[in-house]
């Protein structure tokens, strides 16, 4: 077993292309569980925590280049202004000393179907910058993912940072699990109002083998603030509103019946969290945060 | 869970500060955690071996400051850095506020979780001088303990912050 510790963002870009088989580590948090159980016997691991350049973040044209070794305490700290759909998910990850040492982009890597930061970054709309040696590119978040812990990421390439336009309305996450700390989603719901235009973002977790969108709640919620005028007037929501948007949350999900829940028990509990989304989203958005 | 040597691996040497003395490892291999560079070849036993997965807690040290569960953490990933264990936290013999007060609210039972436990109460305390109980569960809610049922461990913490 090999190790490689690159100091800088170009070194490690090097390494990657000579060593496309080394499983990169950023905060540990799920590589080295496997490493501890025995489950991955990699022929090279390629620690990512020295290189400073992914430790950064910053607002740019409208939206926050968040570096892909930034940890979910720092996000906390830092970003809750401008992301806060990002900033709940990264409060729900496990516990302190987890969420000082994980990653954002470690959760993008492993690519978990559970992973917290997936749901708000869909509701956001994000990106994903990745890079090799040879070239750059950024890859909607909608479109990283292909299947449970695979995504897109070439086997030369590592994930640079994330961009995550800035928050023009409110936006919240809400996750089921048997407590509040220390749990794997049992499932999940990210979402985002963005008033200026006039659109709605949503983001489902742990209800299939990737983080999925529910288009069809996000146009009927579009179409109705639309046709009423509600985004102008801030009118209060009708319960009949909150009950359908809550539906085709539930009907956007793909569950399985797994270890922590079964299917019938996720889309149920989607449709609660939707409709409570909804409503929390809305109460903020009339300036009536309770 | 003990790894063996693989065959064939390149072992690497760590060097890093434990508790404010530089120390050397030979020999490490690159999958080995922290917790068991402290433990297997540093002899530091304050740190609890128990699930190896980040779920107990009980092997939370500092590592440059900031508190982490060192199974976790490569052991390589430690070089150059400095590790505060639950050894290194008391000067000499007189123990820190946050151990006295454990003692003395009987927060130990059998003792296995209680490094861990010292540990994120007194980096919680470093960030609030005098937390609420929902501050104590949330930062202390990734640390285990089958024996005290927990109450004891939140009056420790209080008694820490208002001795």
């Amino acid at each position: 077993m090999t190790f490689i510790q690159p100091t800088s963002w170009p070194e490690a870009l090097e390494a990657r292309a000579a060593h496309p088989e080394a499983v990169p580590v950023a905060g540990g948090t799920d590589v080295l569980v496997e490493l501890n159980f025995g489950r991955l016997h990699p022929s090279a691991l390629m620690d990512l925590s020295r290189i400073a350049e992914l430790r950064v973040w910053g607002r740019e044209s409208g939206q926050v280049r968040v570096g892909s070794g930034v940890t979910y305490s720092e996000i906390i700290a830092h970003l809750v202004d401008d992301l806060p759909g990002l900033a709940l998910a990264a409060r729900a990850v496990g516990s302190p000393p987890i969420r000082n040492r994980g990653t954002i982009g470690g959760n993008l890597g492993s690519a978990s179907p559970a992973g917290d930061c997936h749901p708000p970054l869909m509701a956001a709309r994000a990106e994903v910058e990745v890079a090799s040696l040879h070239r750059r590119r950024t890859i909607p978040i909608s479109e990283f993912f292909v299947g449970p812990k695979r995504s897109v990421l070439g086997r030369d390439e590592l994930i640079a940072a994330v961009w995550v336009p800035v928050a023009t309305g409110p936006q919240v996450f809400t996750k089921v699990g048997t407590r509040n700390a220390m749990v794997i989603a049992v499932c999940s719901f990210a979402l985002a109002l963005h008033p200026p235009e006039r659109r709605v973002g949503t983001g489902l977790g742990s209800a299939g083998p990737v983080p999925l969108p529910a288009h069809a709640a996000e146009q009927f919620l579009e179409g109705h603030l639309a046709e009423t005028g509600a985004w102008e007037s801030r009118a209060p929501l009708a319960d009949s509103v909150l009950a359908r948007f809550g539906q085709l949350v539930a009907e956007a999900a793909r569950p399985i019946d797994d270890v922590r829940a079964s299917a019938a028990y996720r889309r149920r509990a989607l449709e609660v969290l939707g409709r409570r989304a909804l409503s929390w989203c809305w109460d903020e958005y009339r300036g009536a945060k309770t | 869970m003990v790894l063996g040597r693989i065959p064939g691996s390149q072992d690497v040497r760590v060097s890093c500060t434990v508790n404010g003395e530089r120390r050397v490892a030979e020999g490490v291999v690159p999958s080995e955690s922290l917790l068991h560079l402290l433990r297997e070849h540093l002899g530091l036993m304050g740190t609890k071996n128990a699930c190896e997965q980040g779920e107990c807690g009980s092997c939370s040290v500092y590592l440059d400051g900031v508190l982490v569960c060192s199974c976790l953490v490569l052991a390589g990933q430690a070089e150059g850095r400095a590790v505060t264990t639950v050894e290194g936290l008391a000067e000499g013999d007189e123990l820190v506020r946050v151990q006295q007060a454990f003692i003395d609210a009987g927060a130990v039972q059998c003792g296995f979780c209680t490094p861990g436990l010292i540990m994120a109460s007194h980096d919680l305390l470093r960030r609030i001088a005098d937390p609420d109980d929902d501050e104590i569960r949330e930062a202390l809610a990734g640390n285990l303990c089958r024996c005290t049922g927990y109450q004891k461990i939140i009056d420790a913490v209080h008694l820490a912050a208002r001795p």
